[in-house]
């Protein structure tokens, strides 16, 4: 290195040629390299939903498309993005954070609802997989689903702390053991995969809230800083916004944050009946 | 010249010189070679809802229990649901056929009917009683476990789920040959 810094301070062609160790900078010959380790073409068929709203007459389909999985991510999500980039760029799918936190991806992915980011890829090539958007919603486009009646249902309960008497000073306080209470229900990021795969919500959409709205409105009937508990309960009592739940558990069973809906919903049952 | 000679980076400029990666990156190429046309039509707000609002009308629903993997969870329970309506289904359709008809109804008439009956329609109708019958009892008992907040969790729900289904086999096979 000293010799190298000499020899481009010295504007002497002649000393520089003497001074300069020959491929000073160059790597190893190719030849002399391992040579990179091909790894073997292994394909897959995806079948995916397709629904073009510029063509809304044309029924929605499955499509076919066939990837190399040594060529892409572990993920279902690495594979559509792969898809879209390189083979079908009009495949619409929505993704953000593709690290299960945003809950944009989520999708029924082989039968189950689930987050295409969390979702490994099944490496057996002689089965296909299938991806559909989420059940039972109103399509936008190919696997984007119309969220609107879902986000209305959430804001239906008022998804915000109500104190009618706040501290004067500082914080709402609150112990240890009443906070553990709101663990398991304050992770949940809305991405829907619950609501949708619940047989109740696909047949009463329109009046029964689903277990994610049902277990975000137990997280602020459970907290202690809420006053509001009575009002968000006698909001529930009635035929359909709660009772539609008849504890099948899918929503626990598909849930991508492993959270359980249907315990929070069976929670707030029992404490309807015995008031 | 004196200086990438000295730094060793000839070869590398007279590669990139040579092959330039612009020829692989797609994206550059797309734009230099102007075969992208896309036209924006520019247009008022009351126009994209009138756009919004016919895509609307014409949303399909996405397909839901055809596709949906077939789970313990919703397949015991559309069970649990149609040996009720079936069960329920009979005892009112006995009690109604009883209020009509007294006589033809009647558990004396019922014995001498099956009575007359060929042994494996007995065994048979039997075990087509017994096996709604049991099922729903036990299932029965697991929803009240849940209204009691016992078995909440996924794991409780898989054990008692399959737990009824073999206590109800047993008791299918006890009800059918052995009473």
């Amino acid at each position: 290195m000293q010799s190298l810094l000499r020899a481009t301070r010295s504007s002497n062609f002649a000393n520089l040629s003497h001074g300069l160790p020959k491929r000073a900078f160059s790597t190893s010959q190719r030849y002399r390299q391992a040579t990179p380790q091909e790894k073997p073409v292994l394909m897959k068929e995806f079948k995916i939903y397709r629904w073009n709203p510029d063509e809304p007459d044309k029924k929605p389909e499955l499509q076919s498309y066939n990837i190399d999985l040594n060529q892409t991510g572990p993920m279902i999500l690495d594979a559509l993005i792969k898809i879209k980039n390189e083979i079908d760029p009009t495949l619409t799918f929505r993704r953000s954070c593709r690290e299960g936190i945003c809950g944009s991806c989520a999708m029924n992915i082989d039968g189950q609802n689930t987050l295409a980011c969390l979702c490994r890829i099944d490496r057996d090539g002689g089965k296909n997989t299938k991806v559909y958007p989420l059940p039972h919603m109103y399509i936008v486009k190919d696997l984007v689903p119309d969220m609107t009646q879902f986000y209305k249902q959430y804001k239906s309960i008022q998804p915000w702390l109500q104190n009618d008497n706040p501290p004067a000073s500082g914080e709402h306080i609150q112990s240890p053991a009443d906070r553990l209470k709101l663990d398991g229900m304050y992770e949940c990021i809305l991405c829907a995969c619950c609501s949708t795969s619940c047989p109740s919500y696909w047949w009463n959409q329109d009046e029964y809230l689903g277990p994610a709205t049902l277990m975000q409105a137990y997280r602020w009937i459970a907290d202690s800083r809420d006053t509001a508990g009575d009002a968000r309960k006698a909001k529930l009592q009635n035929e359909f916004s709660l009772y539609r739940c008849h504890t099948i558990f899918n929503c626990s069973r598909t849930c991508p944050k492993g959270l359980n809906p249907a315990a929070a919903i069976a929670k707030i049952k029992l404490e309807l009946s015995s008031e | 010249m004196m200086s990438t000679r000295a730094l060793g980076l000839g070869s590398a400029l007279r590669k990139a010189a040579l092959n330039p990666n612009l020829v692989r990156n797609q994206v550059a190429m797309r734009n230099i070679a102007g075969k992208r046309f896309i036209q924006v039509e520019s247009l008022r707000p009351a126009q994209n809802i009138e756009i919004l609002n016919s895509q609307r009308l014409k949303r399909p629903s996405s397909p839901h229990f055809t596709i949906y993997q077939p789970q313990l969870t919703w397949l015991l329970s559309i069970v649990h649901r149609g040996t009720g309506i079936a069960l329920g289904g009979l005892f009112y359709g006995f009690s109604i056929a009883y209020l009509i008809a007294p006589t033809t109804f009647d558990t004396a008439h019922i014995v001498e009917v099956v009575a007359g009956l060929p042994e494996g329609v007995k065994y048979a109708g039997k075990a087509l009683l017994a096996a709604p019958f049991a099922f729903h009892s036990f299932n029965g008992v697991r929803h009240l476990s849940w209204d009691l907040l016992k078995l909440l969790s996924l794991k409780g729900v898989y054990r008692s789920g399959y737990t009824v289904l073999g206590a109800s086999a047993v008791a299918t096979a006890y009800l059918t040959f052995f009473q």
